[in-house]
């Protein structure tokens, strides 16, 4: 099981003035179990690849593979895909609608035709993964705190049981506690459930500690496609196109140049204190 | 599909039509409408229409932007022409099973077909040639004398312009809700009119609590930027007449001079 992008190109506009490639000849393989950041600036095409991903746009060349068939093709059923690949938009929570967070985590598996029972089941399974307070099950979305919001509507894609997981920058608006709270029970869909996520972002630091692979996305193009430790190393090439290395790697790099024989792979806080002090207690013995 | 939908449709170009003064063109559209009523003779309408097709030639706005203007309308159209043809009393010229057209019916179907056509398309041309803020100063300019008659001039402008302006927004936010409850499987396209109406619920609603966010957003943003209405309140760039406005008014009044004598004067019965 996996998704293969296929020399894709995708036009926003076509024949008219303001036409515009958002994507210009992509290609990559999202095989199952992997946790794959996607990276790259505003406008460089990271929305546009996700949705190319789901269905929810037509590539103007190429194709979208998923399970082996063409998801563009006209008897394609795009539920079933749908039901596969989950998407979390930006601040997802401008999508609920019911009257209860409880019955619109169940609009997804309702629309999936499942029996009632089933539907419930998938249900309470999606908002305890989300660890959504059960007191507040039974509230209006409206009421809800920020945090929560975003978690009962990812719930809503959870509960499709989904299982790839694409989330665009879901962390996007919160504070730093429920960027860590969210992140880390991403990261617990992968290791527990088995999921492969896929998530949007900006920032290298956020994604620096979760992700086995990163895609970098600039002006439309797959500029870079590997694991974390290798694209940071390019960290001048990131400079370059407007992103930047997550500050762990500039902290090692400055270390080694002024002496310090330290590596510069470490990408986040635990592993460069563990790297400095075994640096350090080499250095004293 | 969505980013279809145009109001507020203005076509960038550089023309004499773009650079008047918009209130010579809101004068102008309503002037002309009034006249297709008056007028309301064959020879009156092709007066109009010639009238009509030096406006565009001036505008250099493509036909086919014009004409897409009609477009929702045709059924409407369609319909009163067709009930015009058939129920309209007078000599029968025609009769296809029980239905006879009549010669009084073909002219006052023709006639509406054209008035409705042109109305649309004159008023077309206005939103075409006229960037929406410049629309509404034109119209708080104009509504300026009826301040005497409480009239909210300011704040009528004002509420339109903001409606203008958030148009775009809340059709890039419906695309956006859209393809969200998509991606939850929803389905909008299937099952009859009652199911199809509920199954909109999905879309708006969110896009209705977003909209009510925006606009108390919107609220506290000029509230604190001391916002108090209209009263005492100056503009950036004032509008002004030049010489070509009071060219195009001239031009306007010369329409309706001849066609008046076209209507009253050469073709009086």
């Amino acid at each position: 099981m996996s998704i293969i992008l296929d020399h894709v190109t995708y036009i926003y506009g076509k024949d008219t003035p303001e036409e515009r490639h958002a994507l210009k000849d992509v290609s990559f393989v999202v095989p199952k179990g992997q946790f794959i950041g996607i990276i790259g600036h505003t406008g460089s095409g990271k929305s546009t690849l996700i949705q190319l991903m789901n269905g929810l746009l037509q590539p103007a060349d190429g194709m979208v593979l998923f399970e082996g068939e063409d998801i563009s093709d006209k008897d394609y059923d795009k539920k079933k895909l749908r039901e596969k690949v989950g998407m979390v938009f930006q601040y997802p929570e401008h999508q609920l609608f019911e009257s209860t967070v409880f019955q619109d985590v169940c609009f997804g598996p309702r629309n999936l035709g499942l029996s009632r029972k089933e539907m419930e089941l998938r249900a309470f399974q999606a908002l305890r993964l989300m660890n959504f307070p059960e007191e507040l099950y039974y509230q209006s979305p409206f009421d809800l705190s920020g945090g929560q919001k975003r978690r009962a509507a990812i719930a809503g894609v959870l509960a499709m049981e989904p299982d790839f997981l694409i989330l665009d920058e879901p962390t996007a608006g919160l504070d730093p506690r429920g960027r860590d709270e969210i992140l880390g029970l991403i990261a617990r869909l992968k290791e527990e459930q088995g999921k492969t996520i896929l998530l949007v972002s900006h920032s290298m630091d956020e994604i620096a500690g979760y992700a086995d692979r990163i895609l970098v996305m600039s002006e439309g193009k797959l500029l870079m496609d590997g694991a974390p430790k290798e694209i940071f190393a390019r960290y001048r090439k990131l400079e370059e196109i407007g992103l930047a290395a997550p500050q762990v790697t500039y902290i090692m790099n400055a270390l080694q140049e002024r002496g310090l024989p330290v590596r510069t792979s470490p990408i986040t806080i635990n592993e460069a204190k563990r790297e400095i002090l075994r640096v350090l207690r080499h250095s004293t013995l | 599909m969505i980013r279809d939908i145009t109001i507020g449709q203005y076509y960038r170009t550089e023309s004499p039509i773009h650079r008047l003064d918009p209130r010579v063109k809101l004068a102008g559209t309503l002037l002309f409408i009034i006249s297709l009523f008056v007028y309301s003779k064959p020879a009156g309408y092709v007066t109009a229409f010639l009238f009509l097709v030096f406006v565009i030639l001036v505008s250099k706005v493509p036909l086919r932007f014009i004409l897409r203007g009609l477009k929702p309308l045709l059924l409407l159209i369609g319909i009163t022409v067709f009930f015009n043809l058939f129920w309209t009393p007078g000599e029968a010229a025609l009769k296809i099973w029980k239905l006879t057209v009549t010669w009084e019916g073909i002219q006052s179907a023709v006639l509406l077909g054209a008035r409705f056509v042109m109305l649309i398309i004159g008023s077309t041309i206005m939103t075409l040639t006229t960037t929406p803020t410049k629309l509404t100063d034109g119209i708080e300019c104009m509504l300026k004398p009826f301040r005497l008659i409480k009239v909210p001039a300011h704040e009528i402008a004002m509420m339109m312009s903001i409606a203008l302006r958030f148009i775009p927004i809340l059709l890039e936010e419906t695309d956006k809700i859209m393809k969200a409850q998509q991606a939850r499987c929803a389905d909008f396209e299937s099952g009859n009119i009652v199911k199809r109406a509920k199954n909109l619920l999905p879309i708006l609603i969110p896009l209705f609590v977003s909209a009510f966010r925006r606009a108390n957003d919107l609220a506290m943003a000029m509230e604190a930027r001391c916002y108090r209405g209209g009263e005492g309140r100056t503009r950036m760039k004032p509008l002004q007449y030049q010489r070509r406005d009071y060219t195009a008014y001239l031009i306007l009044f010369l329409y309706l001079v001849v066609n008046a004598v076209v209507c009253f004067v050469l073709t009086a019965d």
